[in-house]
């Protein structure tokens, strides 16, 4: 059942999702640090197994982070195009039908 | 509340200058002792440009909006105990651009969930409340028509549940009653074991991911990594999914609730794993 994507693929994902929240300066941000230093650390060579746990554990986690990164950027994106809008104003709605509303000179009887 | 008195007062004529009257949201001279985010609904501008982890007192890490330290909405200091999560949270602020969205900022409220703990509840009353909801896990329930639903809960529902039960050596069925499955009680008994090994702070993202997933199962399938966050999300939703591939796929529904369950089951599973996880360095003398 496992369909974990290969470490370099998730770390390729993980760069590219701070690439796009933080822009042009994403090395510099503590997350770029972390995310480089972890994939360094669990490399195959410097642990020296097989099948290592921790590395297992630490492909897991890159891959949730990949998925949460991935997930609200998506989840963002789809909330702005479809129900970001809100309502429109008295006047426009008024005007999609071709009317203006009422003005009243001396303004209504509530307002000063 | 300070915005409309502006309003008014400008009416008037007056003319105040931005020093005296300090609406919130905009930078202000008075030092800011108050939360650093309010929970009112309207708006929040991004106050700040910079964020930063700095590690204060007990080797627990805190969150600097510029130079001012985070505050959870109890007004406690927010502080986490290792520097992942840490910079994990430092990156949802981060994401943010000119106004606050609380709502894709989920590691931040699991922490400050945990940190606060604003329904005053301790383990046990957690683990019990994860073992009711065994009781009615989506995994067990399991229709009798139409028959492609069948087969396909069985052929993707039932390797998992058999897997829950080789792991931790209990029995957990699945009916199609209306009443659900019956659980035996010493299969309540290995999960209240198991579950009561785990710190406060991973039951508070446990319960956040169980209540996401709707299932048990699924949720210790994710913590266990037996299973990635997309396969958990597929098979919580198998119902959804078997629809969407018969009448058409909706993407301002379907594609979205996906895409927020999918960001809020891997923010929990996260969670989970960083406030559980110690790591030690061993060196090996090289032997080549």
């Amino acid at each position: 059942m496992a369909a974990l994507q290969s470490p370099l693929r998730a770390c390729r994902g993980i760069l590219k999702e701070l690439r796009a929240i933080q822009g042009p300066h994403y090395k510099q941000s503590p997350a770029y640090a972390y995310v480089m230093e972890q994939f360094r650390k669990n490399k195959p060579e410097v642990t020296g197994e097989r099948y290592c746990r921790a590395q297992q554990e630490a492909l897991h986690a890159s891959n949730t982070y990949l998925c949460l990164l991935a997930s609200t950027r998506n989840h963002l994106a789809l909330h702005n195009l479809y129900h970001g809008k809100g309502e429109r104003a008295p006047e426009e709605v008024a005007g999609l039908v071709g009317l203006r509303l009422p003005t009243q000179p001396g303004g209504k009887g509530w307002e000063k | 509340m300070l915005r409309s008195l502006v309003k008014l007062q400008s009416r008037v004529g007056n003319v105040l200058s931005l020093s005296s009257v300090c609406p919130r949201g905009q930078l202000c001279k008075i030092p800011l002792n108050h939360k650093a985010y309010s929970t009112a609904t309207s708006e929040r501008k991004k106050f700040y440009e910079d964020v930063s982890i700095s590690q204060g007192e007990g080797g627990l890490y805190e969150i600097n909006l510029d130079r001012r330290k985070l505050k959870t909405p109890g007004g406690k200091l927010f502080t986490v105990p290792n520097e992942a999560l840490a910079i994990a949270v430092a990156t949802e602020w981060d994401a943010q651009r000119d106004t606050l969205k609380f709502y894709t900022m989920h590691l931040t409220t699991l922490c400050n969930t945990a940190i606060d703990n604003p329904t005053q509840r301790d383990k046990d009353q957690m683990i019990k409340a994860a073992l009711k909801f065994l009781e009615t896990d989506t995994i067990c329930y399991r229709v009798e028509e139409p028959l492609g639903l069948v087969e396909l809960q069985k052929n993707e529902w039932d390797p998992v549940l058999h897997w829950v039960e080789d792991r931790y050596n209990v029995v957990i069925g699945s009916s199609s009653s209306i009443l659900g499955p019956e659980i035996p009680e010493a299969t309540k008994d290995t999960f209240q074991q198991h579950l009561s090994s785990y710190s406060f702070w991973s039951l508070t993202g446990l319960e956040y991911v169980i209540t996401q997933l709707k299932s048990v199962v699924l949720s210790l399938g994710v913590i266990d990594r037996h299973l990635t966050v997309e396969q958990a999300v597929l098979l919580s939703r198998l119902e959804e999914e078997y629809q969407i591939q018969r009448w058409g796929n909706v993407e301002w529904a379907h594609d979205y609730d996906m895409y927020e369950l999918r960001a809020r089951t891997a923010a929990g599973a996260l969670f989970v794993h960083l406030s559980s996880e110690s790591s030690t360095v061993k060196r090996k003398l090289l032997q080549d």
